[in-house]
């Protein structure tokens, strides 16, 4: 089954201040897209709202995986057809073991029934955290407790792996990533590319995309693609920064909700 | 106060004595205690009164029926002991020890395993100077009552540098709801040996409702001079019964003490458990969970009473709290004067599931000297919706997301019990009150 992601006018809000004010954006299987803009122009919250974080309340468009309506899911219906968000904080939960996590993680997608054998997930497991080259004592540490930021990146990334989404969204995966682990995440993300499977990458700076070629580079402000293009647009933002967008477009301040 | 006390005393105290034909020393010894029982007052734990509590139901002597191996104990016994079948083991049922398991090669190395009441005729001079000194018959009523009345108890005697690799366990089991139910447990460890102990409180008592059952039990460990002690305890009784548990172990130079708790008791709950590092360099780690369900009433405190120089004490407590239920949870951390380079650390930490719960965490820190460090961290929360969502973004249904976000809570203690077969019981216990 070939993917296919579309957001429509998608509007969002937290606290009743609009964040998102109509995103349009289609994704197909096959496809990296990649969303820059400086801090502050409702990259995240893009995320965060087609994940379906409760502190974001989307009031107006429709967001549809392969022709399913994401907005009607609840979260854990959102992962489990297929869309998978990287994220910038990861939580840290005391006393759930990363293994028992994913396990978990792996079996609700699975559902009842057609549960994973252990040693199936244990192969598996491994298999993935050395080619990310985790250490494999990870295996069984407290879900990202006391794990560095570079270590909560890649095991953001096993996860990704693990569950195999059709729909990958990653929020600043690069944030926080010295320059080798940076070309092992970029790996993972290269190993993952197929046909059936979209990415939404989301980052301020260019280089994760020297590692991670997108086939769509979009620019966001004001809570709004302002621009779009491809590879050679990252790679101009990259050497010029955002100033000449701003002055294309005749933008004075490119943030949005800020207090 | 509810029913007064008055045909309980010195009389009634050396009555009980004498019919289990203690030996001189210890019925006068119990005489004191029933005097003192007579005029001490009840505890007064923080926030929690004891007034409307049944704390008079001592019960009667009922002894258990003593069983000549293991195979023979009750189904009900059985069933609450791991399946590992080897180590030493010593079996409470109701007032008296009915059976003790000690292999013969600890025997060879001196270490001694019997009922408490065996051992203060065949052992006094290793019993009688250490009996209740670290919780003290005159502390108050209640230590007192226990003074007069424990009952079958375990005395555990390791020598110098045995280290015994396997856990010690110790089961106390009631299914008469008209027994006394007061066990004691003594420990002594000498200088330099190492030991774990696996103490569970259960009781079956079917139906008997009504009837309120009073389980004031005690724990005394000494620890000497470079011993170390892992004491893991997992209480799981009947609704009927309330739960009182003094614990306190007294550190000499070096030695470590790890209390791992798992008060998981159905009834109204007064532990209390208390390290006091007289030694330097002595060291005290406690874990403490709990869950409280239905109308619940518990009082948990940790302590820890800094003498030595450079001692370290640790103090962990988390509780998990259910409908309309209750728990003051109380840390006190204590450094003397003239314990320099002491360290005093602790955290209360409670997880409320439902509007009607009630949870007070108070640290409480005490220092009567500068060069010290101590630190407390508290907190009573909710389940954290973050942590719910980002469990949910990967695919698992929101119960599922908070059942293992409350039992994650709970596991840094649990991992720590140094049995298996105890372990999966307690993940089993926990099902079982967290539903």
């Amino acid at each position: 089954m070939s993917t296919e992601f579309v957001i429509r006018g998608l509007k969002a809000e937290i606290e009743g201040k609009e964040i998102l004010k109509g995103i349009d954006l289609k994704i197909q299987g096959g496809e990296i897209h990649a969303i820059m803009g400086p801090n502050g122009t409702g990259k995240s919250t893009l995320a965060s709202a087609l994940m379906g974080h409760p502190k974001y309340e989307v009031t107006e468009g429709q967001v549809s995986l392969n022709g399913e309506d994401v907005l009607e899911m609840a979260v854990d219906e959102r992962a489990r057809a297929g869309l998978f968000l990287a994220m910038q904080y990861p939580s840290e939960i005391t006393g759930v073991t990363n293994a028992d996590f994913l396990r978990s993680a792996i079996n609700a997608r699975r559902g009842e029934g057609n549960e994973i054998s252990l040693i199936k997930f244990v192969r598996l497991m491994e298999g993935k955290m050395k080619t990310l080259e985790m250490n494999p004592e990870f295996m069984h540490r407290y879900l990202n407790e006391g794990f560095s930021g570079g270590e909560k990146k890649r095991n953001e990334i096993l996860q990704m792996m693990m569950l195999e989404p059709n729909l990958v969204i990653l929020d600043e995966i690069d944030s926080g990533l010295d320059i080798d682990a940076l070309k092992i995440v970029a790996d993972g993300v290269n190993a993952m590319r197929a046909e059936d499977r979209g990415f939404l990458i989301i980052t301020h700076y260019q280089r994760l995309l020297n590692y991670v070629k997108p086939d769509f580079v979009h620019v966001m402000m004001q809570g709004r693609i302002v621009k779009s293009g491809g590879p050679e647009l990252a790679e101009r933002l990259e050497a010029e920064g955002y100033e000449w967008v701003k002055e294309e477009l005749g933008i004075v301040d490119e943030t949005v909700g800020q207090a | 106060m509810s029913t007064p006390i008055t045909s309980f005393g010195r009389e009634a105290a050396a009555a009980v004595s004498r019919s289990k034909n203690e030996p001189a020393w210890l019925v006068s010894w119990r005489e004191e205690a029933g005097e003192l029982a007579a005029k001490l007052e009840l505890p007064k734990p923080e926030k929690m009164p004891l007034v409307r509590w049944t704390l008079d139901q001592y019960g009667a002597h009922r002894p258990g029926t003593p069983v000549a191996s293991a195979q023979d104990l009750p189904a009900a016994i059985a069933q609450l002991l791991p399946e590992d079948k080897q180590g030493a083991l010593i079996v409470q049922h109701n007032s008296s020890v009915v059976f003790t398991r000690l292999s013969a090669e600890l025997q060879a190395q001196g270490v001694i395993l019997t009922s408490l009441e065996e051992a203060a005729r065949t052992h006094e001079a290793l019993v009688k100077p250490r009996l209740m000194t670290a919780y003290r018959r005159d502390e108050h009523k209640l230590a007192a009552v226990h003074g007069a009345l424990w009952n079958g108890g375990v005395f555990l005697y390791v020598p110098k540098n045995v280290d015994i690799e396997f856990p010690i366990q110790s089961l106390s089991f009631a299914d008469d709801a008209s027994a006394t139910f007061m066990p004691h447990i003594l420990i002594v460890a000498e200088s330099n040996s190492r030991l774990s102990f696996v103490q569970q409180a259960a009781t079956l008592l079917g139906a008997s409702e009504g009837s309120t059952v009073l389980h004031n039990s005690a724990v005394e460990v000494f620890a000497g001079p470079g011993a170390h002690v892992r004491y893991a305890a997992v209480h799981h009784m009947d609704a009927a019964v309330v739960d009182v548990a003094y614990r306190r172990a007294v550190l000499d130079n070096d030695a470590r003490v790890e209390w791992i708790i798992g008060d998981l008791h159905n009834g109204n709950t007064l532990t209390d458990t208390k390290s006091i590092l007289n030694g330097n360099g002595s060291v005290s780690d406690s874990k403490i969970i709990s869950v409280g369900t239905g109308s619940q009433r518990m009082s948990l405190t940790t302590g820890a009473v800094h003498f030595g120089k450079s001692s370290e004490s640790d103090m962990v407590t988390r509780a998990v709290m259910k409908e309309e239920a209750t728990a003051i949870i109380n840390g006190i951390t204590k450094i003397e004067h003239g314990a320099t380079k002491a360290n005093g650390q602790q955290t209360e930490k409670v997880l409320m599931l439902s509007p009607k719960a009630r949870g007070d965490a108070n640290p409480i820190l005490l220092i009567d000297e500068d060069d010290v460090k101590a630190g407390h961290a508290a907190s009573v929360g909710q389940v954290n919706p973050e942590q719910v969502h980002y469990l949910m973004s990967r695919g698992i249904n929101r119960k599922e997301a908070e059942r293992l976000i409350v039992h994650g809570f709970l596991d840094p203690v649990v991992a720590e019990i140094p049995l298996a077969g105890l372990r999966e019981q307690l993940h089993r216990i926990l099902e079982r009150k967290l539903g």
